[in-house]
């Protein structure tokens, strides 16, 4: 797996860039993580999907849906895909830290 | 005397009961097994049914007639489930007292939940396939179709047979085929996943997959509504997708029972220990089957080899020992790919479906990650293995555990 550079730290990536492990994911990383992805600033309303995200990742060991973060955490879907445009789901799991979104096979 | 009760007598449920009554009625347990209809359905026949492979006789039998001696059968719907009396109240008024509970109330689908989706083309120009009777009318639908633009739509994940939808576009590849009508069939796979194959060495064995079959994929596509006048699917940022024929798979979700009673997410799935299978919030409470919210596949192969772990934990718990941590998130699918062929898969928790043979390394007789016509004779044969062991608890000759062996990663 290659490794990039993020605030000094070689961080080890899949060729899409998204993170391999959750657990080298910090909160420093994400307007970094955004930047790539054309997002340049991370707003709270960035910030309330990005902590749901990860707390729920952390309690589920799986990446929430759309559906589980308008029910669960609160974001509605119109504005989660205003926030992360084109592809929430991946989007908001690349800044997040997260792999991306994946089936069984 | 002590009480079991199961509460669902689909796949798991059954097995769970053949498992456990042998053990658990000669210690003087009485077992009662509920559910809400007399009807067991082989669900992995559905997929076949569309296409006249199946009728839907061969997919039901009496649920009765699977469960052993000596279990108090009820077939009657749940009220609610309340865990801190120990106890489950049935739409009759029936009061059940329970000491171990086993949830086995698997999952279905609620178009309900998509804008737009049961409009007044629903069964008309808007089908599914994931209950017998859906499958039946889609069937009749296909056999006068003058063909247009078919779309296949999963509306969101997670999904009961999350290949079935896949399987379902390669068997309308190969039926349209068959009916000297492929030209005039556009088929359009709708998927919210970044692919029709996602995991890494999959995508990479099978990413040509779809285009040599002439199936167009539009991936991460999340429903918002669907336009029943306009054919049209609309997504949440406002894209579209028009249809003649709409195959949906619509939202799945638990039980509405678990809800009501508050055991469940916002899907009404239920938080289970991965390893253990045991409740995340009641210890004498167990989940198993499509019901948990376990981040492995919604099969019938997956409630197997759970079956396994779980027998073996009622039997500790029962006894007041230590729990094990033994499941590990196995499932293994076929997966149907047409003209008499189909591919499988084997994978855990941790381990993505790879390329090899199974169940015995290096010879098979399944290929892994493969088409082969074997694959789909295993399939084919897997109906009567199901009826005549898998739900009795019999043991079958495959290991409930993952194995590395007889796999390869390059």
């Amino acid at each position: 797996m290659p490794r990039k550079q993020l605030n000094g730290r070689a961080i080890e990536v899949t060729d899409e860039g998204f993170l391999v492990n959750p657990s080298e994911w910090s909160e420093d990383l994400a307007p970094l993580l955004a930047k790539e992805i054309g997002i340049d600033n991370l707003t709270d309303a960035h910030w309330k999907v990005i902590r749901f995200m990860r707390s729920d990742f952390e309690a589920k060991g799986q990446i929430p849906s759309i559906r589980r973060m308008k029910n669960e955490g609160g974001i509605p879907t119109k504005e989660l895909y205003e926030l992360f445009p084109e592809g929430p789901a991946k989007k908001a799991a690349y800044v997040s830290g997260l792999g991306k979104p994946q089936g069984c096979v | 005397m002590k009480r079991l009760v199961i509460l669902g007598g689909g796949t798991a449920g059954t097995m769970m009961v053949n498992k456990l009554a042998p053990h658990l009625i000669p210690r003087g347990w009485e077992i009662t097994i509920v559910d809400q209809s007399e009807t067991h359905y082989y669900q992995p026949g559905f997929l076949f049914i569309p296409f006249g492979i199946y009728s839907k006789e061969d997919v039901v039998k009496p649920r009765r007639d699977y469960f052993p001696k000596g279990v108090n059968v009820i077939v009657n719907p749940i009220e609610v489930i309340d865990p801190r009396q120990q106890c489950v109240r049935l739409i009759d008024g029936t009061m059940l007292k329970y000491d171990l509970l086993i949830i086995a109330t698997g999952s279905h689908i609620n178009p309900g939940e998509t804008e737009g989706l049961v409009n007044g083309s629903w069964n008309k120009s808007i089908f599914e396939f994931y209950t017998a009777d859906g499958a039946v009318m889609l069937g009749d639908h296909l056999k006068q179709w003058k063909g247009g633009r078919l779309v296949i739509n999963v509306v969101e994940m997670p999904i009961k047979c999350p290949v079935a939808p896949l399987e379902f576009a390669f068997l309308a590849d190969w039926w349209f085929t068959e009916q000297g009508m492929r030209n005039e069939v556009e088929i359009e796979f709708v998927t919210p996943l970044p692919g029709a194959f996602t995991k890494p060495v999959a995508s990479s064995l099978l990413g040509t997959f779809l285009e040599r079959k002439n199936i167009k994929l539009i991936p991460e596509f999340s429903v918002g509504r669907v336009d029943g006048e306009a054919h049209k699917l609309v997504s949440w940022d406002e894209r579209e997708v028009s249809y003649d024929l709409l195959v949906t798979i619509p939202t799945n979700m638990g039980a509405e029972v678990i809800g009501k009673s508050g055991l469940g997410d916002d899907l009404n799935f239920i938080p289970t220990d991965p390893k253990t299978l045991q409740s995340k919030s009641f210890e004498n409470i167990f989940v198993i089957g499509d019901a948990t919210d376990l981040p492995t596949s919604k099969a019938g192969s997956v409630a197997h080899f759970e079956s396994d772990v779980l027998h073996e934990n009622v039997l500790r718990f029962v006894e007041g020992r230590p729990l094990v941590g033994k499941f590990d998130g196995h499932a293994n699918c076929f997966i149907e790919s047409g003209h008499g062929k189909a591919l499988l898969i084997d994978f855990n928790y941790d381990v993505e479906p790879l390329p090899g043979k199974y169940p015995l390394p290096g010879m098979g007789p399944f290929s892994l990650l493969q088409e082969s016509k074997t694959n789909h004779w295993g399939k084919m044969m897997f109906r009567w293995m199901y009826w005549n062991l898998l739900i009795k608890g019999a043991e079958l000759p495959v290991e409930s555990q993952f194995y590395m062996a007889g796999k390869y990663r390059s």
